[in-house]
């Protein structure tokens, strides 16, 4: 049998059923899905804090973390072993039950998009029909989390910060989701991977030409700011806010909302990569059979982490490249640059859709 | 005439961007560059000008030129500096003032420079050195001139 993440699933799912109940052996899945997933959690923590420290250092002239373990790679655990030790303080003025869930939400909402998310060939938690409209959805309800941290830390600093997030998150949800639609345009199909599969014979990137790659730049700016990353970290802007909305936070509950950033990053990048680069589907050129054959011979999985951790690098070079925005100049860029350009861009979409001007 | 305005301030916007990301991506893939001196393995390159500690210059002969006039002791804003006198006898009869001590308290000093520029002869210069810690802090009360040291000849 081939070995693919897909079959390891097939085959436990055929044990599973032959050995107990059908409701058990579902409680069972269940149980695993959810235990692989906060495992992924934690070592996409772990891996892609040490990549920004890295990344951040190699692009300021220095080295890094680079002298726990080999080449510095056990910093993030140790890291992790100080915050799950730490005191998790709740301060006395705050809202004990709101400053206590915050954390949790934020969290979850992460947690809730990684369902639709492809990692592999027929290798996906819910194959929903329509995942791309299920993920812009789900990918909003963090900002809940962030505005209760806000306002149950009863600090000015966290307040400011939870609002300038809020109006950042709603401004960039827009063109987040009209340059998704482009895509869903050119696919006809919101189900991811219905999506996929139409990027058989070339990534839709390729494909779709002008129209495509000007969303997918307004896409990588619109994800860059709903995730509360540099150049658009007004929410946090450690020189003004100290902390912003996670001011007040320490111990485990600051590092859940630290590795509710990275996890962030990660799934938008996931979808960035799946809607633009064809997901885990591996690099196809139209009809070049011995090409694609060759192509093929890398797994699916390896096709995914891969072009999800470039997109992750190029958000982490944005990151160490460009100052901070204000928060006029955030809304400006949203209102007056981003928004129109993206509509025009879906007439335009739509134009060399209807007409078949894409490959 | 608005729109072409608008148009070019975009395609501005993105090449300064990408202009600045050229940069840093050259940054990230030429490591030659980096400028981090990893301290404890390497030794740090230092300005000439670096103030680590005041120091008492000697020569071969185990002469200073130190008169013993105390400007420095004076100029210290701290009273970092003590300076204890004796009277030597010099040959001819005469006495003569020289210094019996000089006690320079590094836990006191900031580093200022002001005693090196007070001293008349030059005696006192800062040097390079700056791994000061110790287990004691007496240990940081320190003399400057040498045992058996003393003042060269001509320096008045």
């Amino acid at each position: 049998m081939e070995f693919s993440l897909a079959s390891i699933a097939d085959s436990i799912d055929q044990w599973l059923n032959a050995h107990c109940a059908s409701w058990l052996a579902l409680t069972i899945e269940f149980v695993i899905v959810g235990v692989l997933c906060i495992g992924l959690f934690a070592v996409l923590g772990l891996v892609l804090i040490m990549m920004e420290r890295k990344v951040s250092a190699y692009m300021q002239l220095r080295l890094g973390p680079n002298r726990v373990g080999p080449k510095g790679m056990f910093q993030t655990v140790a890291d992790t072993l100080k915050l799950l030790v730490k005191e998790g303080l709740t301060p006395a003025g705050a809202d004990k039950f709101l400053f206590n869930l915050a954390p949790f939400v934020v969290m979850i909402a992460s947690m809730l998009v990684l369902a639709p998310i492809a990692f592999a060939k027929d290798f996906v938690i819910w194959d929903v029909n329509i995942g791309v409209l299920y993920v812009s959805a789900v990918s909003s309800i963090g900002v809940i989390g962030i505005l209760m941290a806000g306002w149950a830390s009863n600090n000015k600093y966290s307040l400011l910060g939870a609002m300038r997030s809020g109006a950042q998150i709603v401004s960039y949800e827009l063109s987040a989701g009209l340059s998704i639609l482009t895509i869903v345009i050119f696919s006809q199909d919101m189900s991811i991977s219905s999506i996929i599969n139409s990027q058989q014979d070339g990534w839709w990137i390729f494909k779709g030409h002008i129209p495509v790659i000007i969303s997918f730049v307004i896409f990588i700016i619109a994800v860059t700011a709903e995730t509360n990353r540099a150049p658009f970290d007004l929410a946090e802007a450690e020189s003004e806010l100290t902390a912003g909305f996670h001011t007040e936070y320490s111990g485990m509950k600051f590092a859940l909302f630290f590795l509710a950033e990275y996890v962030n990053i990660f799934i938008v990048c996931a979808i960035g990569a799946t809607l633009y680069l064809g997901g885990w589907m591996p690099l196809h050129i139209g009809n070049w059979e011995a090409f694609n054959h060759i192509m093929d011979y890398i797994p699916s999985s390896v096709w995914f982490l891969g072009k999800t951790f470039f997109l992750i690098f190029v958000i982490m070079w944005f990151r160490w490249t460009f100052p901070r925005l204000r928060i006029d100049q955030l809304l400006n860029l949203e209102w007056k640059y981003l928004l129109p350009i993206s509509m025009f861009n879906l007439l335009l979409a739509t134009l060399v859709a209807i007409q078949g001007w894409y490959f | 005439m608005f729109l072409s305005k608008y148009i070019s301030e975009v395609f501005g916007g993105v090449k300064s961007l990408l202009t600045g990301m050229r940069r840093t991506g050259y940054y990230f893939t030429h490591h030659k560059n980096i400028i981090t001196q990893q301290y404890p393995n390497q030794k740090p390159v230092l300005a000439e000008r670096f103030r680590g500690e005041v120091v008492m210059t000697h020569d071969e002969n185990n002469e200073h030129a130190c008169t013993g006039c105390t400007a420095c002791e004076l100029a210290c804003p701290n009273g970092t500096i003590k300076i204890v006198t004796k009277f030597d006898i010099t040959p001819e009869g005469k006495k003569k003032k020289a210094i019996d001590t000089f006690v320079y308290h590094l836990e006191l000093c900031t580093m200022c420079n002001l005693c090196v520029d007070a001293c008349p002869t030059g005696a006192i210069t800062m040097s390079n050195s700056f791994e000061h810690s110790v287990f004691d802090r007496s240990e940081l009360t320190k003399v400057l001139n040498k045992p058996g040291s003393k003042i060269r000849e001509g320096v008045e």
